[in-house]
């Protein structure tokens, strides 16, 4: 096993490398000039090329490839073109928000979700069957931000019983780091509840109509113990894997919800440094997505194990 | 109980805390600013919110007033010599830095020497003068080769980048580099563990900013008072939560809220909107006069008679009339120099048909062209599609590209003709002071490759800008800036396509904002 996990980690390296050289030679091709952005209007194009050369982007593809690259082997991500600030740093001071905001979502679907699967399975054709993937159809189909703004206008701004926007740290307290992401994290679980619901139902369908179900039932075991333990635990594997590939949904999905909410996440430092132009900021984070999505996928198959005793690594 | 009842209640509980015995002044304002504080570096960025930012933190020797006149700030008063070639600036006493030294006169050399590097009026400035030194610690004294009428008028002037005062160390930064720290002796202080940038953007109040004790309060002149101990500028991008932030009280003060966020802002009690700025911004339709068709000034000549200002004005703040102007000439409306020279082709019935004729007698053989906008910035978005649709009625040959705003600032950098990627026309906005007079007035420049995207070559615009750095008074100005007028609608380096006013939204509790744009001195809650 642990040699499994180490073979596994020693991978994300070739995988990150490439990561790497994909971004650097997407935003090298990619229009848009930050030293022109920076300069502003009244610039002079003497000006222009005086800040570009400062920001060391007037240097070939290849040095500031193996620029790039040097700093990073040696823990720097860089400096951002327009804060000045090193990137890690702007990624440190974002990172919070965004964990919060997906572990909470993240947390709030699966005990959300999964119940709702297994009851949909267990009342399969009736109407509790019907309203539960009614509803998934509507997680799937309403976009993250009309959610958004539709929690936001009546808790917030009707109910007046949530703040509209912001974020409160957790070392601040509970409660209030909890009031700022109520809302957003009902808004962005709304697919992921969705997808995990179907899933669920799905899987647990096709567990249920096996010979052990039958056999727990002719033993007289109860219906919440079938359902829960033997059933869901069989059925696990294929939940945990969409659970684990809904973390890109989850990511992609917190773009939008860190925008309608005004969450200063890593979503947000995301899509200002493109609008931007800001290089280090893109590459860095793009990096740190790639890094999470790598380890994720490792620990989805170590939590295989945990559910199916066959698997072994 | 609701959540704010609640909060109150639980507030209350509390009063005998002493730290509720700074009042009103102790709970922060929360402002959302226009676009986000990516840079601190006012002299490095050109950015209106940092400009905002600067002067948060930082003072200039000159204020300017509403009547734009240049008013002393930091300066206690100031002599000039006989020949006008030496002018004698004195500081004033008790400045002092945030870090608590005192600003000596050798400070203000040093920030004088690297504005200079950047600010138009400054790179003018500077080939007339001979030499700026500090002759003690509190005397700024200027030698020049020749007189500078404005040299005042360019120490006091809000267009970007400000005349800034820092400390040595920190001006003696390379122009072309950001500066690495945010130390001013402005009526507010930076707080950089609390910087958060594209989130939160924290001053304080600094208690030793001594006002300037004479004049009145006016625009950036007079004392600045600073009444708010705590200022927090909050980024939110997205125009509805700010909206619904503040009516709900979350923050205080929403500086840009779109068109059709300020319809439903109006129907809040709590919500006052008024125009931020007295004065409108400027917009133009820009030409590239590199290339075919617009290298022909019969070609930039026929677009006038279709050119209808207030199609172009409403897109942008809606049906208002109180919001635009649809008669605006090159200069700002409302400002000394605004006039009416020339702007006949402007006024008067608006007609189509007289625009095709026109460029059929200019020989325009449906070459194409190709029109390039922003989608992401209000502005330039709203009129690029007003003339997108100008542009199919006339039945050119265009090419409409339409991206974000990153990639039309480099591509109106583009100086290859449109089959390498070029453009023939852009649309973009203009602050009023910017449009104020011909000093930072970028688009009347006619200095060919070394102007603005477009590069007019215009020789008798160059003369008459330096002509104007020259004129002895306001009257000699004025006629200059008439005559710019006549040769600009002549040439037409571009087209003025209307004035807008942009509203802000504040609480109704907020009272004496300086108007003009984003200042936070004399600003109090009532």
């Amino acid at each position: 096993m642990w040699a499994y996990i180490l073979r596994r980690v020693l991978a994300t390296i070739p995988v990150m490398a490439v990561v790497a050289l994909f971004v650097f030679s997407l935003l090298y091709l990619a229009p848009g000039d930050p030293a022109a952005v920076i300069a502003g209007d009244q610039a002079t194009p003497d000006d222009v090329e005086r800040i570009r050369a400062s920001l060391g982007l007037d240097r070939p593809y290849l040095v500031r490839f193996g620029a790039w690259v040097g700093d990073i082997m040696s823990g720097d991500l860089g400096t951002s073109i327009f804060t000045n600030l090193p990137v890690s740093t702007m990624i440190a001071q974002r990172v919070e928000p965004t964990l919060s905001l997906c572990l909470l979502t993240l947390v709030l679907a699966v005990s959300i979700a999964v119940p709702m699967g297994v009851v949909a399975a267990w009342k399969q054709g009736t109407l509790v069957d019907r309203a539960v993937m009614g509803f998934a159809v509507l997680g799937f189909s309403v976009p993250v931000f009309v959610v958004g703004y539709l929690l936001a206008y009546v808790f917030a701004l009707e109910l007046d019983w949530l703040p509209v926007q912001g974020y409160t740290p957790f070392r601040e307290g509970f409660f209030p780091w909890l009031e700022n992401l109520i809302l957003p994290s009902i808004a962005l679980g709304g697919v992921y509840i969705a997808l995990i619901a179907r899933i669920t139902r799905a899987t647990m369908l096709e567990v249920l109509g096996q010979d052990y179900i039958r056999t727990a039932r002719a033993k007289g075991a109860n219906q919440a113990g079938i359902l829960f333990v033997h059933a869901l635990k069989n059925a696990a594997v294929p939940i945990v894997t969409v659970i684990g590939i809904g973390l890109a949904l989850l990511i992609g999905g917190a773009v939008v919800t860190e925008s309608v909410f005004a969450i200063p996440g890593l979503g947000r430092l995301t899509v200002d440094a493109i609008l931007r132009r800001d290089y280090p900021v893109i590459q860095g984070v793009v990096l740190l997505f790639s890094f999470v999505y790598v380890l994720v996928n490792l620990l989805i198959d170590l939590l295989y194990t945990l559910f199916d005793p066959r698997i072994r690594y | 109980m609701d959540r704010r009842a609640f909060l109150l209640a639980a507030s209350t509980a509390t009063l005998a805390a002493p730290r509720l015995g700074h009042g009103q002044a102790a709970r922060p304002l929360r402002f959302v600013p226009q676009a986000n504080l990516t840079s601190l570096d006012p002299i490095w960025t050109t950015a209106n919110v940092t400009r905002n930012h600067g002067f948060m933190v930082y003072d200039t020797l000159y204020g300017m007033d509403a009547q734009f006149r240049p008013q002393p700030q930091m300066a206690s008063g100031h002599a000039v010599s006989d020949d006008r070639l030496t002018i004698t600036i004195t500081l004033r006493d008790g400045l002092k830095w945030h870090d608590g030294e005192a600003v000596r006169a050798a400070d203000c050399v040093a920030s004088i020497g690297r504005w200079m590097k950047r600010n138009p009026s400054g790179q003018q400035l500077e080939r007339a003068l001979e030499e700026v030194s500090a002759t003690d610690d509190r005397t700024v004294r200027f030698r020049l080769k020749k007189p500078f009428p404005l040299l005042f008028h360019a120490l006091a002037s809000p267009v970007n980048p400000v005349a800034f005062m820092m400390p040595e160390r920190i001006a003696r930064t390379d122009p072309f580099q950001q500066i690495r720290e945010t130390i001013g002796s402005g009526p507010f202080r930076f707080v950089p563990r609390e910087f958060n940038s594209g989130s939160l953007v924290v001053y304080e109040r600094n208690p030793d900013y001594v006002p300037n004790p004479t004049g009145t309060s006016s625009f950036t002149a007079g004392p600045k008072r600073a009444n708010l101990e705590r200022v927090e500028w909050h980024i939110i991008v997205d125009a509805s939560t700010a909206a619904g932030a503040l009516q709900t009280g979350e923050i205080d003060w929403y500086e840009q809220p779109p068109p059709e966020i300020q319809q439903m802002l109006r129907r809040n009690r709590n919500v006052a909107l008024d125009a931020i700025d007295p004065l409108p911004l400027s917009g133009i339709l820009r030409f590239n006069h590199l290339h075919a068709p617009f290298n022909d000034k019969r070609v930039r000549q026929a677009f006038l008679p279709a050119i209808n200002q207030a199609d172009f004005m409403q897109a942008i703040v809606g049906t208002d009339a109180s919001l635009y102007d649809a008669q605006a000439g090159i200069f700002t409306p409302g400002t000394p120099l605004a006039n009416d020279e020339g702007l006949a082709p402007l006024r008067g019935p608006r007609s189509i048909d007289a625009a095709r004729a026109a460029l059929r007698d200019a020989g325009y053989a449906n070459q194409p062209m190709r029109l390039i906008g922003p989608t992401d910035i209000l502005a330039p978005a709203a009129m690029t599609q007003v003339c997108a649709d100008l542009l199919r009625r006339l039945g050119v040959n265009a090419d409409i590209a339409i991206t974000d705003w990153g990639t039309v600032v480099q591509r109106r950098a583009s100086r290859e003709p449109i089959e390498r990627g070029g453009w023939s026309m852009l649309l973009t906005s203009f602050s009023s002071t910017d449009f104020m007079d011909p000093a930072g007035h970028f688009p009347l420049r006619g200095n060919g490759l070394n102007s603005w995207p477009g590069w007019p070559t215009i020789p008798r615009l160059e003369e008459l800008r330096d002509a104007w750095f020259d004129a002895p008074d306001l009257a000699a100005q004025q006629s200059l800036a008439r005559e710019m007028q006549r040769v600009a609608m002549d040439e037409v380096p571009f087209i003025p396509v209307g004035a807008y006013r942009s509203v802000t939204a504040h609480r109704r509790n907020l009272a004496d904002r300086v108007p003009g744009f984003a200042i936070f001195w004399n600003l109090r809650r009532t």
